[in-house]
């Protein structure tokens, strides 16, 4: 669980460097829209790269949980380990 | 401290507009003249953002009409069809619409926000899935807000990209409900329907389509983009609005469904609101009438529309993928769109102003919505100020002085510093 954890995180993070200037400081208690100065309309396009990424489904219930990127890791690990099991 | 305090930022984003000159979203019109002209302080202004595509909204047949109901039955029914009961116009209205559509069920709406509203919250329920494309109009997403089913985004009009999300969600247990538009209402783009169509049949999903920009517009006898897709079998559900073609007010879903009626009493937006009065479901049932006379309404309608759609596009302007009646130009930043509407509303000229995240991008939008009542004067006159005010605001290249246009003839700007600063801010 903890591998898939940091392999989430790195992937994540991998994205983001993709649509926000290389300057921006990125860490887990990092706020996504308001530190990364994303508007919800990037928000909403990152997650569709999510779920083609991790092969997911990103639910907006689940996106509306999402403040910090550690809330982000978090929903993405859930929904890759329930994936896993199923 | 204020409850409002939590708008502070959209209170600021408001009192920028309001210092660049006339708030897009304060409008008021003295008097209408015609589905095409009315008086904005004091001037005659042309009509461009209205979506009265057929320009039915004076057409006399549906006034005389509604006028004699108001007489007979009143101003309002006072309530809602589950407490006072339907007049028998509401069933009339609902027949007629089905007949249209040749569907077997018709349910009529308030307002077309709440026939998504209704539909969609009530449709999917819990442990269903609704997909949607990713630039849905905000009823859509509320509707899908308001009911209790997972909600899906897909890539707007890209039926792999629907088709790789159903296959995610293929072992999932759920009602798959797909829910596009026929017309995108920002940029007037239509949505590849026989595609989407196709992944729907193949994946065992629902399809709905809201056919509020395509109703009366699209398709042979105007039923849409359904219609003209030649994909009428594969929709399960149709959504649209009386208050753009049709010139009134309210929303309609038809369908094929067996046990549709169980809605009635299962959807909460159709049954605790206030149903439409008399008078208003007297001049759209006349509307529909006079949509299936006058064919010729649709032929104008796409007639001004490419000349509109053309003629700002050869001037160099950025507009939508497709010639539609709705006909959107693109600018680069808040500021300088908010000064060229200023522009435009000072030339004569009233149309929309669209600011992301309101846009499918980070483009503000100038959104034009043409009538069939506009005449090709007027359309020529709006393609001129444009150019005009384009090359004010350097947005078009300034022209040499042998090809110069001649401004249009009503165009004439006040000295205005704030709108000059303005547009020095947006040019920066």
């Amino acid at each position: 669980m903890n591998e898939l954890l940091s392999d989430t995180r790195e992937q994540i993070v991998q994205g983001l460097r993709q649509i926000v200037p290389a300057t921006m400081q990125v860490s887990g208690t990092t706020h996504i829209m308001r530190d990364l100065n994303l508007d919800s309309l990037a928000v909403m396009d990152f997650m569709l790269t999510l779920e083609d990424r991790f092969d997911i489904v990103i639910s907006l219930d689940k996106v509306a949980e999402v403040e910090t990127l550690d809330d982000l890791v978090n929903v993405v690990d859930q929904l890759r380990a329930r994936k896993l099991k199923s | 401290m204020s409850i409002l305090n939590k708008f502070a930022p959209l209170r600021q984003t408001y009192d920028q507009l309001r210092a660049v000159g006339q708030n897009p979203f304060e409008m008021v019109f003295e008097k209408m003249f015609s589905p095409t002209e009315g008086l904005h302080k004091g001037r005659r202004t042309i009509l461009l953002g209205t979506n009265n595509y057929l320009g039915l909204t004076f057409d006399q047949a549906c006034i005389d009409e509604s006028v004699n109901v108001l007489r007979q039955q009143g101003t309002g029914t006072t309530g809602s069809r589950i407490a006072n009961g339907s007049y028998s116009g509401h069933r009339q209205l609902e027949t007629d619409l089905a007949q249209f559509f040749n569907r077997k069920h018709c349910m009529v709406f308030s307002t077309g926000y709440q026939a998504n509203l209704g539909m969609l919250s009530t449709l999917a329920g819990k442990g269903d899935y609704l997909l949607l494309d990713s630039d849905s109009h905000a009823s859509i997403y509320d509707g899908a807000r308001l009911g209790h089913a997972e909600v899906v985004r897909f890539r707007h009009n890209d039926p792999d990209d629907l088709a790789k999300r159903l296959k995610r969600l293929a072992s999932e247990p759920g009602d798959k409900l797909v829910v596009v538009e026929g017309v995108y209402s920002m940029l007037g783009d239509a949505a590849p329907l026989k595609e989407i169509a196709a992944v729907k049949r193949e994946m065992g999903a629902w399809l709905m389509v809201d056919e509020a920009h395509s109703l009366g517009v699209l398709g042979d006898t105007g039923r849409g983009l359904t219609e003209a897709a030649g994909v009428e079998a594969d929709v399960d559900f149709v959504v649209g609005t009386f208050s753009k073609s049709l010139g009134s007010v309210g929303g309609f879903c038809v369908s094929d469904i067996d046990g549709f009626d169980v809605l009635r009493v299962g959807c909460r937006p159709y049954m605790f609101t206030a149903s439409l009065p008399p008078s208003v479901m007297t001049s759209t049932i006349t509307a529909l009438r006079r949509l299936q006379e006058l064919p010729e309404l649709r032929t104008k309608l796409h007639a001004n529309a490419h000349r509109l759609y053309n003629g700002l596009k050869d001037l160099g302007f950025k507009v939508g993928p497709q010639p539609n009646p709705i006909v959107s130009v693109a600018l680069e930043d808040p500021i300088l769109a908010v000064t060229f509407w200023n522009r435009l509303l000072e030339g004569g000229v009233y149309l929309n102003l669209a600011l992301p995240p309101a846009t499918p991008t980070n483009a503000p939008l100038l959104r034009s919505s043409v009538s069939a009542a506009h005449s090709f004067e007027q359309i020529d006159r709006v393609v001129q100020l444009f150019e005009t005010v384009g090359r004010q605001l350097g947005v078009l290249a300034a022209l040499p002085p042998l090809r110069r246009a001649k401004p249009a003839a009503a165009v004439v700007f006040p000295a205005n510093a704030e709108l000059d600063r303005a547009v020095a801010v947006g040019a920066r």
